[in-house]
């Protein structure tokens, strides 16, 4: 018997594998509804699939009564925006004061505790500060994903420039590189794979900073309809919302392990499977 | 003209002495190879003339001006370990030195300027060897062929000086001697000063047109970082009389 490490799956078991979790727990899910549904036909906590699809459709396809807007699409236009504003504002950012960090040992003296001391600052704790200096609009929600994601960015990337051995730099230098010129040639190129895979996983975090504010003061967006139908137990309406949030999340994750691999193949040259 | 001048210098790190009252002239075009065992300041010699590392005290100068205390293109350097830049191509890493002098903004060069500086890359490129391996990445690199391309990417600026630190140390002795043949015929034409640290003493032998060993000759057992270390043996290899390895005075053990 080979060790449990030294074992692995075929690309068929491999895919099995996968599937197995997703189906188990679809199977829990409906027992349990059916379950619900046989003592109570009028139980509101766990809907069945069929009646989830229902109201997923209606509210993907039919306009609001009120407003005229598809309700789906406008939650997730709003939402997206400011995900999309939040996200790369951080990452532009992060990858700034990072290289800068990283690279220069003045900029690491002056910027390096300050950042350690900001990124414990608990996020959410301020967000009272935002709303009552940038309003209940657009910005303080976008600052609020940008204040809570961008010090992780920024340590990240200081440490991943930090480790590019300085026999790289000094070769740089002995080829006639400035300070810039091997920023931009040698420094951004291998901290740039990196980069995207902390914005990866800053993706969880920005939707979490995202719905949180939305959910205290917004008129549109994912976050905001989940709270506002709460109210009603309207749990056919969540959940389908729920998976909508998750399946946006993992498409982004998935294209930008996508982007990394096929932009930058030598970081990738020597990775196990 | 490339020679090197070193005078009175003294490296100290804290408490520590590691070269002590250091004295040597290089003349240009010699081929110095430097051994001693590890921890007697051979890599921080190399890494002073390199411009990495400065002395605490005393003064060096290439061609007669002081030495700059920061790399610069008139020194190039092939490392053990690291030394090429591991997310560009073969041709990119030799291409790289020529962008650098002539793209100041972005470092990387376009249309007839990029053309006439691939051509340059590439004559280096195949005068390593490296002739059929123009596309690939270090990684997919042997560990030879890795310095063969650092050796190609430090001669892209035609360095009056080239280091070399251990730069054979991880290669197996087919490749080591592979290596060899490449570098001396490349130095015989170049012409410009080569110094080289190694541990490998035929190599430094074989190589080289002067064997400097750099040890420590006095020792404190209750303060082991109170003496550097200095030259102890200082051959030169280009006279026609036998080199005179077995000729020094065995110093008493103190």
């Amino acid at each position: 018997m080979r060790r449990a490490m030294n074992i692995r799956p075929s690309p068929g078991g491999r895919l099995l594998l996968a599937i197995i979790p997703f189906v188990l727990l679809a199977l829990v899910y409906v027992l349990g509804s059916a379950e619900r549904r046989a003592v109570n036909p009028n139980d509101k906590l766990l809907p069945p699939f069929s009646e989830m699809a229902t109201t997923a459709t209606r509210m993907a396809t039919e306009p609001d009564k009120r407003t005229g807007e598809i309700t789906l699409v406008a939650d997730t236009a709003a939402s997206l925006q400011r995900l999309a504003l939040g996200l790369g504002l951080a990452t532009l950012i992060g990858l700034s004061l990072g290289v800068a960090i990283g690279i220069l040992p003045v900029a690491n003296a002056g910027g390096g505790p300050l950042v350690g001391v900001l990124s414990m600052i608990p996020p959410m704790a301020i967000l009272p500060i935002l709303f009552i200096v940038f309003g209940l609009g657009e910005v303080s929600k976008v600052v609020l994903i940008v204040i809570g994601i961008t010090p992780q960015i920024v340590r990240d990337i200081a440490m991943t420039v930090q480790a590019i051995p300085v026999e790289q730099l000094v070769k740089a230098q002995t080829l006639g590189a400035s300070t810039w010129q091997t920023v931009v040639r040698v420094v951004l190129p291998q901290a740039l794979p990196r980069l995207i895979e902390v914005v990866r996983l800053q993706i969880g975090p920005a939707f979490l900073f995202l719905i949180a504010a939305e959910a205290i003061a917004a008129d549109s967006g994912l976050g905001y309809r989940i709270f506002l139908v709460r109210r009603y137990l309207a749990m056919d309406v969540i959940l389908p919302y729920v998976a909508w949030i998750t399946l946006l999340a993992f498409i982004m994750d998935w294209a930008l392990a996508k982007l990394s691999r096929s932009a930058f193949p030598w970081a990738y040259a020597g990775e196990r499977r | 003209m490339s020679a090197i001048s070193v005078r009175d210098v003294w490296v100290e790190f804290g408490d520590q002495i590691v070269i002590e009252n250091l004295n040597l002239d290089i003349a240009s075009g010699s081929f110095v190879s430097v051994v001693g065992p590890s921890g007697c300041g051979k890599s921080t010699f190399l890494r002073m003339v390199l411009g990495q590392d400065r002395p605490t005290r005393g003064s060096m100068t290439l061609d007669g001006k002081p030495l700059p205390d920061e790399p610069g293109a008139d020194r190039g350097v092939v490392f053990q370990r690291y030394s090429v830049f591991p997310h560009l191509t073969v041709l990119g890493n030799v291409l790289s030195g020529y962008e650098f002098a002539q793209s100041p903004l972005l470092g990387k060069l376009f249309g007839a300027k990029r053309r006439a500086a691939i051509e340059k890359a590439e004559e280096l490129i195949v005068a390593v060897g490296l002739g059929a391996h123009r596309d690939k990445y270090p990684s997919a690199l042997s560990g030879g062929m890795q310095q063969r391309l650092a050796i190609a990417q430090a001669l892209a600026k035609d360095p009056k000086v080239l280091l070399l630190d251990e730069p054979f140390g991880a290669l197996d002795p087919g490749t080591r001697a592979q290596m060899h043949a490449l570098l001396k015929p490349l130095w015989a034409r170049l012409g410009m000063t080569v110094i080289m640290v190694t541990h490998d003493l035929k190599e430094a032998f074989t190589l080289g047109t002067r064997v400097i060993a750099f040890d420590k000759t006095r020792h404190d057992p209750q303060a082991p970082g109170r003496f550097g270390a200095r030259i102890t043996y200082d051959l030169d290899l280009t006279r026609d009389v036998a080199v005179p390895v077995l000729g020094f005075e065995k110093r008493a053990a103190e």
